[in-house]
């Protein structure tokens, strides 16, 4: 199967999904799927920094952050339209993508991973500290954003819908970006960046739009994710969530285009299967992982493509 | 071949207006003076060697002139502009471009695409988000045309990583060439090939002699009299002569500072 209709084949199984769970009586997971949907965009959006650009951000829960507070805040203050809150909300986390990437990005290495988590730290902590818009305790929205049209978004087949059309609205837009010029760009400053600089490259420029591009898209992410669950929390920043992003690269491809979607839906997956049949589901995940990655250095998705166009590591 | 040239067009470099004027150059790195004072020029179409023993701070200063080392005094002028506030990559666009004595590719990427890549980098932004990259057939007609030039074009799929030494030392130098640079740092092109490959590379440099400008470093001895119109030796961060090469053959301190073995007071640095 070529790309293509390996991509069309995946939107028809996720499209016929939530018809296929009521038919099975289980509708409480078409929920479950779309939060799947929502991490995968999330994962998506790091493996372009990460994967293509090679950028070890361990900080993009803070622009998940930022746009789940966004939406958070607007409904607090009375503004529930998802046409302005959501497109606010990817403003907001490309901003911060943009101050935190324009500081991170002049570190190498470790220290650049050290940085972003330290932004998202202070991100987290400010959240935590804002006491108007609950604190620690998080914030309730009391509804999904609105959208019009007739549409209601708190009904679960809308819900679930929308998020798919916006994911793969996002993986379009990503596929097209890495195979473009920039993509190229970014992913030959990963393999050689000082070369990049020799041959004529401004590669700092090219980091910070990739940079902030991923931030804009994780800020979409954090706003469905404050819909998903009605309810915002400094929990969406902490820094084990940029972990577990990273974990959903890395199991689902590094660097390939669906990485960040078979990741999602893998390890979300795995935490609820094993969640159902032990009380050690961390201990499980764990373990299967460890198999995943020692297995499949290149990723689930990795394992889907011939050696010849497989991303090299 | 020169006598059949006549005196008004045969080439003099030192009078023609440098195209490389480097002025008190230093560099140190805690207690090392990589190079100290640098008085240099390169001259329009010349190739102008730089010889010195192992650490006398070549490399520092082909990193200082590319950009990729900040000197820590003196002034570096590119075609009568001055360019010490330009980066590594806007020095490039603006014609100077050098190449690595460790190669230094993009070694999971094929010969083409690592061609590719130079011609994109000048020929409009890269900051392109739609249009398929492969559709941009023009960098790769232009990119094909370099493997051409330097010696690759049946290696054009093969992955860079996968090249023998020596052409990836072509390629190294074609990264260069594909800038369109108006000046060539080169760093050590020879280092580490057979004696079959440095022809061919001499061969190569020899073919652009005249239409851009080199400043070559070079331990290979016969390569850089065969090649230089000048040469500067560099030694322990200083220069200590530059002339042609019969004047620097014959110049008694750098004889004795750096060819000073018996076999090169006897016949000089081109025996080895
Ligand atoms: N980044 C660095 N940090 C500290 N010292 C350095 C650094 N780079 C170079 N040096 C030192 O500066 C001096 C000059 O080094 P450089 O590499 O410029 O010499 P070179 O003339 O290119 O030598 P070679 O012929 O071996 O390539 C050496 O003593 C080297 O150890
Ligand atoms: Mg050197």
């Amino acid at each position: 199967m070529n790309q293509r209709s390996l991509a069309i084949a995946g939107i028809v199984a996720l499209a016929l999904l939530p018809p296929a769970l009521q038919a099975l009586d289980q509708v409480f997971y078409i929920g479950f799927a779309a939060r799947i949907l929502i991490y995968a965009m999330a994962a998506s959006s790091l493996n372009l920094i990460l994967g293509n650009g090679g950028m070890l951000s361990f900080g993009h829960a803070a622009f998940i952050g930022a746009g789940a507070y966004t939406v958070g805040i607007l409904a607090a203050e009375g503004v529930g339209s998802a046409w302005v809150a959501w497109p606010l909300a990817i403003v907001c986390a490309a901003a911060a993508a943009l101050v935190i990437g324009a500081i991170s990005l002049r570190t190498r290495g470790v220290y650049f991973i050290m940085i972003t988590l330290a932004f998202a730290q202070m991100v987290y902590y400010i959240l935590v500290s804002m006491k108007a818009y609950g604190g620690d305790d998080g914030l309730n929205l009391g509804s999904r954003s609105a959208v019009g049209f007739g549409l209601d978004l708190k009904d679960e087949f809308t819900w679930y819908y929308t998020c798919l059309a916006l994911l793969a609205v996002v993986l379009y837009l990503l596929n097209r970006m890495t195979a473009a010029r920039f993509g190229r760009a970014l992913e030959a400053i990963r393999e050689n960046e000082t070369r990049m600089e020799a041959i004529g490259f401004a590669t700092y420029r090219h980091k910070l739009v990739a940079f902030v591009i991923a931030g804009a898209i994780a800020g979409l992410a954090g706003a469905l994710l404050a819909n998903q669950s009605s309810f915002v929390s400094p929990k969406l920043m902490h820094w084990t969530q940029s972990g577990t992003l990273m974990v959903m690269v890395i199991i689902g491809g590094v660097g390939h285009r669906y990485g960040g979607l078979v990741g999602a839906l893998v390890l979300l997956g795995l935490e609820e299967l094993i969640a159902e049949f032990t009380l050690y589901s961390q201990l499980g995940v764990g373990m299967v992982l460890l198999g995943i990655v020692l297995f499949a250095p290149q990723g689930i998705a990795g394992l889907f493509q011939r050696s010849a166009t497989r991303p090299l590591p | 071949m020169t006598a059949a040239v006549p005196a008004m067009t045969a080439p003099v470099p030192a009078r023609t207006a440098p195209v490389l004027e480097v002025r008190g150059l230093s560099k140190h790195f805690g207690g090392v003076q990589a190079n100290a004072d640098i008085e240099l020029a390169v001259a329009a179409r010349e190739i102008h060697a730089l010889i010195g023993p192992n650490g006398a701070g070549k490399t520092t200063l082909v990193a200082q002139l590319a950009g990729m080392l900040a000197p820590d005094t003196g002034s570096i002028a590119f075609e009568g502009r001055q360019i010490q506030a330009l980066a590594a990559h806007q020095r490039v666009r603006a014609g100077l471009a050098r190449s690595f004595q460790i190669t230094s590719i993009f070694r999971r990427f094929s010969v083409l695409e690592n061609l590719a890549l130079a011609v994109q980098a000048r020929s409009g932004t890269s900051l392109s988000f739609w249009r398929p990259r492969h559709e941009d057939t023009a960098i790769f007609e232009e990119a094909r045309e370099l493997a051409q030039d330097v010696g690759l074009a049946d290696r054009e799929e093969e992955l860079a990583g996968a090249l023998a030494h020596g052409e990836q030392r072509q390629l190294e130098v074609g990264l260069a060439l594909a800038t369109c640079p108006r000046l060539l740092l080169l760093d050590e092109p020879m280092a580490g090939l057979g004696p079959e490959e440095s022809e061919r590379m001499i061969a190569l440099l020899a073919a652009l002699k005249g239409q851009i400008a080199m400043l070559l470093v070079e331990h290979d001895m016969d390569a850089v009299f065969r090649l230089a119109d000048r040469i500067s030796v560099l030694v322990a961060g200083r220069i200590i002569a530059t002339g042609t090469p019969q004047a620097i053959r014959a110049d008694a301190a750098v004889r004795a500072a750096y060819l000073g073995d018996a076999e090169s007071a006897q016949s000089g640095p081109r025996s080895r």
